[in-house]
């Protein structure tokens, strides 16, 4: 059976993964949306993980793949703790807008 | 490998002890405990072994680093004591948090494989994000929680994605194949880009020049035991990570990045030092000193080959000041709600043991003779000279001078003002006093005999 990597070719991916990686960091720095801004680090790690897999494919090395579970443990995990912290930021100022958190200045 | 599997033990038996409810006991078992995995960690100091197909390596470099993180946990656990005295029925989940945090940084430090440097940092980060909002009634704590958990997993976000092009272009997360494939002229050119991402990742987790911003407002706000540990223990991990990497691809890297990396060294002393000068909360101040610590640490980079030693004795210096220095903070400000610097005010007449100790410490990290800070000093900047890089050890010496401003303000406003308030004696205040001694100790044996720490590599 032809690979369908083959057919579409490695750079694609590359680009695709590099493309999404880049929403992920201008998501982070022009949204200011606490919620908007956690998804965009989901995307971050997503854009690394299809390029992980992708490799993976291409060099048919299982390795990619089981790094993409330890990854999606740790972002899981990740993202429980931010929300976490939001829900208790939630309790004292009302909202999740990252501006309004302007306690801590020198 | 048996000091990482010691470690896992023990913070689980931590868990275990508060559930069978020997809550009374859980903080002299953690240092009884960390004190053998110490044991451990030094007694096989000179054996080479790779384990689980290369990922943990140990090497002389990883078993010292480790010992240097476990003593500094000793130190943090002891003051967790009386520092949790408030919430005490969560004290198994803070200490088992600070072991968590140690067994990111053996991690860290020991890796083989990319797989466990990945994991390695995200123990550390995600257990320092906790620690960081762990008190959740303060406001200031949820925001420095907040802040560092967003700049956090972004600079985690780059590191992966440099990991995953450095797969792509060498096929594998093996330390060696990596080292062998980087020699094969036929390496896809974007493993470079991966070699880049990652180490602007890891300039993110030292707070480097220009990524150095949340650390005033994180240190700041976090409880002040939990900006002991990231100023010590979280800073010296993510650094000799940084070396440990920079080393593996530094025949890869162009001259340029080389240049590019020593110009932020040298720009990450200067904002430091210049931006310390001007505040007036003391943990605002040490998260800016910290800052051109790193940049100091910083010159360890570009003299791979041999700075091994120096940079272990600069981190340890920097460790062990650091430590004295908050355990008297901690003690001084228990009763206040912020730490500004006024606080100290008489401070030398009231306590004169919590004043010599505390300026011993700021002594020892503006780099005065006798203390290790000094040598630390000293030994990098030979390191940078043998290597040629002139223009870090000139730029470094300036900065030092600069330090000694914002050092001796704290220092004068011990001695020569008057006191504002009484200062609160409190009976509990002996755990901070011995931890202070004991590290400010350490710092000055190191200090008067500086070969028996370097002749270990």
């Amino acid at each position: 059976m032809e690979n369908v990597l083959q057919i579409i070719g490695i750079e694609n991916y590359i680009y695709l993964a590099i493309l999404l990686f880049s929403v992920g960091v201008f998501g982070i720095l022009y949204r200011r949306n606490a919620i908007v801004m956690f998804m965009s680090i989901e995307i971050m790690l997503n854009a690394a993980n299809l390029l992980l897999v992708a490799f993976s494919n291409y060099h048919q090395d299982p390795q990619g793949q089981v790094f993409v579970f330890f990854t999606m443990a740790v972002a899981a995990a990740e993202v429980a703790i931010g929300l976490a912290i939001l829900v208790s930021i939630y309790r004292h100022i009302g909202s999740i807008d990252i501006d309004k958190l302007k306690n801590l200045k020198g | 490998m048996n000091t990482l599997i010691a470690l896992a033990g023990l913070a689980v038996l931590i868990l275990v002890l508060e559930i069978i409810n020997l809550r009374k006991t859980i903080v002299p078992l953690t240092i009884l405990g960390l004190l053998a995995a110490l044991g451990i960690t030094f007694c096989d100091v000179q054996i080479l072994s790779d384990n689980y197909n290369n990922m943990i390596v140990e090497t002389n470099f990883s078993k010292m680093f480790s010992s240097l993180f476990i003593v500094i946990t000793i130190f943090l656990v002891a003051m967790s004591q009386d520092f949790y005295k408030e919430q005490y029925e969560k004290i198994s989940d803070y200490i088992s948090l600070k072991i968590f945090l140690l067994i990111g940084a053996v991690c860290m430090i020991s890796f083989g494989n990319l797989t466990m440097f990945f994991i390695g940092l995200e123990i550390l980060s995600i257990t320092l994000y906790i620690l960081a909002g762990s008190n959740p009634t303060k406001i200031k704590s949820n925001e420095a929680g907040m802040k560092y958990f967003l700049l956090g997993s972004f600079a985690s976000g780059f590191i992966l994605f440099g990991i995953a092009l450095i797969y792509g272009a060498t096929a594998s997360f093996d330390l060696n194949t990596i080292s062998n494939a980087i020699l094969n002229p036929e390496t896809p050119n974007f493993l470079s880009l991966g070699v880049v991402l990652v180490t602007i990742g890891m300039l993110f987790k030292i707070a480097a020049f220009p990524f150095h911003f949340w650390a005033p407002d994180v240190y700041q706000g976090s409880p002040t035991i939990t900006t002991a540990s990231m100023s010590t223990l979280a800073k010296v991990a993510a650094m000799a990570t940084l070396f440990k990497i920079h080393a593996i691809f530094e025949s890869y890297i162009s001259e340029a990045f080389t240049v590019l990396l020593i110009c932020l060294a040298i720009v990450t002393m200067f904002v430091g030092n210049i931006m310390a000068l001007k505040q007036d909360n003391i943990k605002r101040m040490l998260a800016y000193s910290g800052i051109s610590h790193a940049g100091f640490m910083m010159i360890a980079l570009f003299n791979t080959a041999n700075a091994t030693a120096e940079l272990f004795y600069y981190a340890a210096a920097y460790s062990f000041a650091s430590i004295a220095a908050f355990a008297i903070i901690i003690a001084v400000c228990k009763n206040y709600k912020d730490e500004k610097i006024k606080h100290f005010k008489g401070l030398g007449k009231q306590n004169p043991m919590m004043a010599a100790v505390l300026t011993m410490a700021l002594l020892s990290m503006a780099g005065i003779p006798i203390f290790a800070g000094f040598f630390g000093k000293f030994f990098l900047f030979d390191s940078a000279l043998q290597s040629g890089h002139l223009e870090l050890v000139i730029f470094g010496v300036i900065n030092s001078i600069i330090s000694v401003y914002y050092y001796f303000k704290v220092i004068n406003q011990m001695y020569s003002q008057e006191a504002i308030s009484e200062l609160p004696e409190t009976n509990h205040s002996w755990i901070y006093k011995t931890v202070a001694v004991l590290a400010i100790l350490l710092n000055i044996a190191m200090g008067l005999c500086p070969s028996s720490i370097l002749n270990l590599f």
